[in-house]
């Protein structure tokens, strides 16, 4: 289904999409506030952008030095060539180490591969660990926003599903109490899981180590307690240097809920005595991505959601309209390059305001590329509507009698014809809109009467 | 070819124009840093108490299960530690000590050393960590020049308490991890 069918559904409910719309504001609005506390944040956001450019133009021999260092410091290293080749790494892992229940901490690249269910078709139980993937996992639902998962829920839902599946008291919404059920039932999955799978913010190719940043502390949680980590990495994670980390630590969670930084951010470099970690690279469509010029530099992105939380669209549609692992901005402009039949309709579900752009920590230009895509979308596939409609008003401005006439034509019909039909299925402009008022008469007759 | 050479291969195939690492400069920092390293723990929802104030805590016995990582302090110990974190499930305090701390957003560096067992400052109920007020630097940058190339295993900024917004962005502390963080400066 196209974007905006599934953005006309999640509009059904006023209230709940008023919410949505507010509250991610709210995000927005402490994102200015503390972006705005810190005198060099341009510069900052300059210097993050430069980082990463240079990374995408050395990717390959980054991606060397980081297998060799992890190496070294005794993490085992994987390559995936794609979705299916990561399941199939990470499902081997378990098969290994006869585990049948994971816990697994927030990664936006396990969900882009659909991990979950793979493992569970394979017998095993998976456990998200972040209280909004945890929420949403019940519900059997995907996260819809990727720093907010259950953003599109209200407390409500969150009462009602805890009662069904954690029995906590029918009708109790008090976040505090619906927490601590989760912490109790989480606490249990921590301390039986044999392994822990982790997503990666950072992975630093000068020391071999990644990073992880959360602010409920349950990546550690699972790898600390578990024999065995997994760390599933997309391969534009990488960043050449230790020192580098200041700059993104600086950006990201500010940019991501307007805090100054998360308050775990755990460096991995070599497991504890006696323990593993694997750390499984990830391609599925980022050397294709790479290999676009226009579009190359969407492989900047540090996943903050930003460009979410300050869109128009998004905030109005929620991220289930864009049927995407990726929603929002810089969803439409990652998703076209992995299926753009799939994903067509998504370059178009944005105004093109740029405000996209303009709170990107690492500079991306995030419109200008929904723009391109909208190129690229029309050769591959035009819209036949709107080129019929195009190919009659080209013959009308072609030739003046036509124009006169069908002006005249149009200013006498559309006072007297129903808003049905004005406003028919054919009118797609006029969905939500209304015509201007139209004049009595045309430029060029009040142009007559009154100059001579 | 294997997958790793697949990759390689084709970001090689990539013709890409060369693009220069950018120096990162020295930002200034105005006002005091311990002032402002306090008012970046509570912004996170951390406390920050006194040494006399810490002491006072240990003695009021609301903690029954206590473990200090500090030498110094090892005499409230009332656990053996064994190498199996899972039995700090029931920890009610830890007490370890902080290698430095950043003004800029509160966050204090620790490594394997400091923590002994990695689930420690997680698993445990509550934390305390103890942090030389001379050992303060501005911002992320000073922190990683500090850090420099340290081997640890593991190396953890912590900055505040475990907390989640999860649930209609209501502020809720103490999800998995520790439910409160105080920090004594001494």
């Amino acid at each position: 289904m196209s974007h905006p069918i599934q953005a006309a559904e999640f509009l059904q409910d006023q209230a709940k999409s008023k919410w949505h719309d507010e509250t991610l504001w709210f995000v927005r609005d402490k994102r200015d506030k503390i972006s705005k506390s810190v005198p060099e944040w341009e510069n900052l956001r300059e210097l993050a952008s430069q980082i990463k450019d240079n990374v995408l133009a050395n990717l390959g021999s980054y991606l060397e030095e980081f297998e060799k260092n992890a190496k070294a410091n005794n993490i085992h290293v994987h390559w995936a060539k794609d979705a299916e080749e990561h399941n199939r790494i990470v499902l081997g892992i378990l098969q290994e180490k006869r585990c049948n229940a994971i816990v697994k901490s927030k990664s936006i690249l396990t969900e882009e591969c659909h991990l979950n269910p793979y493992l569970e078709k394979n017998g095993i139980e998976v456990v998200d660990t972040d209280l909004g993937e945890r929420i949403v996992q019940f519900l059997n639902q995907a996260p819809s926003h990727i720093v907010l998962p259950a953003i599109h829920l209200k407390k409500r839902d969150i009462s009602e599903i805890f009662h069904e599946k954690l029995h906590t008291e029918k009708g109790n919404e008090d976040p505090d109490y619906l927490t601590h059920a989760a912490r109790i039932h989480l606490r249990e999955k921590f301390l039986s899981a044999k392994v822990a799978i982790t997503g990666v913010n950072f992975g630093v190719a000068e020391t071999g180590e990644f990073v992880v940043c959360t602010n409920e502390g349950n990546a550690d949680m699972g790898v600390h307690l578990a024999d065995v980590h997994i760390a599933c990495m997309g391969i534009e994670k990488i960043i050449p240097k230790r020192a580098h980390l200041g700059v993104f630590h600086r950006l990201l969670a500010r940019s991501a809920t307007g805090q100054s930084v998360t308050n775990y951010t755990s460096h991995f470099r070599s497991p504890f005595p006696g323990k593993e970690i694997h750390i499984v690279l990830v391609d599925n469509g980022r050397t294709a991505q790479l290999a676009r010029p226009k579009f190359k530099n969407s492989l900047k992105c540090i996943r903050c959601g930003a460009c979410m939380n300050t869109c128009p669209i998004y905030r109005r549609s929620g991220g289930f309209s864009y049927e995407s692992t990726v929603p929002g901005p810089i969803g439409s402009i990652l998703s076209p390059g992995i299926d753009l039949q799939k994903h067509s309709s998504l370059p178009f579900a944005s105004t093109l305001c740029g405000s996209c752009t303009d709170v990107c920590p690492v500079k991306i230009n995030i419109h200008e590329q929904l723009y391109e895509w909208r190129q690229e979308i029309t050769k591959a596939q035009p819209d036949r509507a709107k080129s019929l409609a195009m190919k009659i008003a080209n013959g009308v401005f072609a030739v003046p009698f036509a124009y006169n006439l069908s002006g005249n034509m149009m200013r006498g019909a559309l006072k007297i014809l129903p808003d049905s039909i004005t406003y028919s299925g054919l009118n797609t402009w006029g969905k939500q809109r209304d015509l201007p008022e139209l004049p009595k008469e045309s430029f060029k007759d009040w142009y007559k009467k009154n100059r001579k | 070819m294997s997958s790793r050479d697949l990759i390689l291969s084709k970001i090689k195939a990539v013709p890409l124009e060369a693009k220069e690492l950018p120096t990162i400069p020295e930002f200034e920092f105005e006002g005091d840093l311990k002032a402002r390293f306090i008012a970046s723990i509570l912004a996170n929802k951390g406390e920050v108490i006194t040494k006399a104030e810490f002491f006072s805590l240990l003695d009021s016995g609301v903690f029954e299960k206590v473990y200090s990582h500090i030498e110094d302090f090892s005499s409230f110990n009332n656990i053996k530690i064994t190498e199996d974190a899972h039995q700090l499930n029931d920890l009610n305090l830890a007490i370890i000590r902080g290698q430095f701390g950043v003004a800029e957003n509160g966050a204090i560096w620790l490594e394997d050393r400091d923590m002994g067992l990695r689930a420690l400052p997680f698993i445990t109920e509550h934390l305390v960590i103890v942090l030389d007020s001379a050992h303060l630097v501005a911002n992320m940058h000073q922190a990683y020049d500090r850090i420099g190339l340290q081997e640890s295993g593991f190396g953890l900024f912590i900055a505040g308490p475990s907390k989640t917004a999860d649930i209609e962005q209501s502020l809720v502390i103490g999800a998995h991890g520790a439910k409160s963080l105080r920090v004594v400066l001494i």
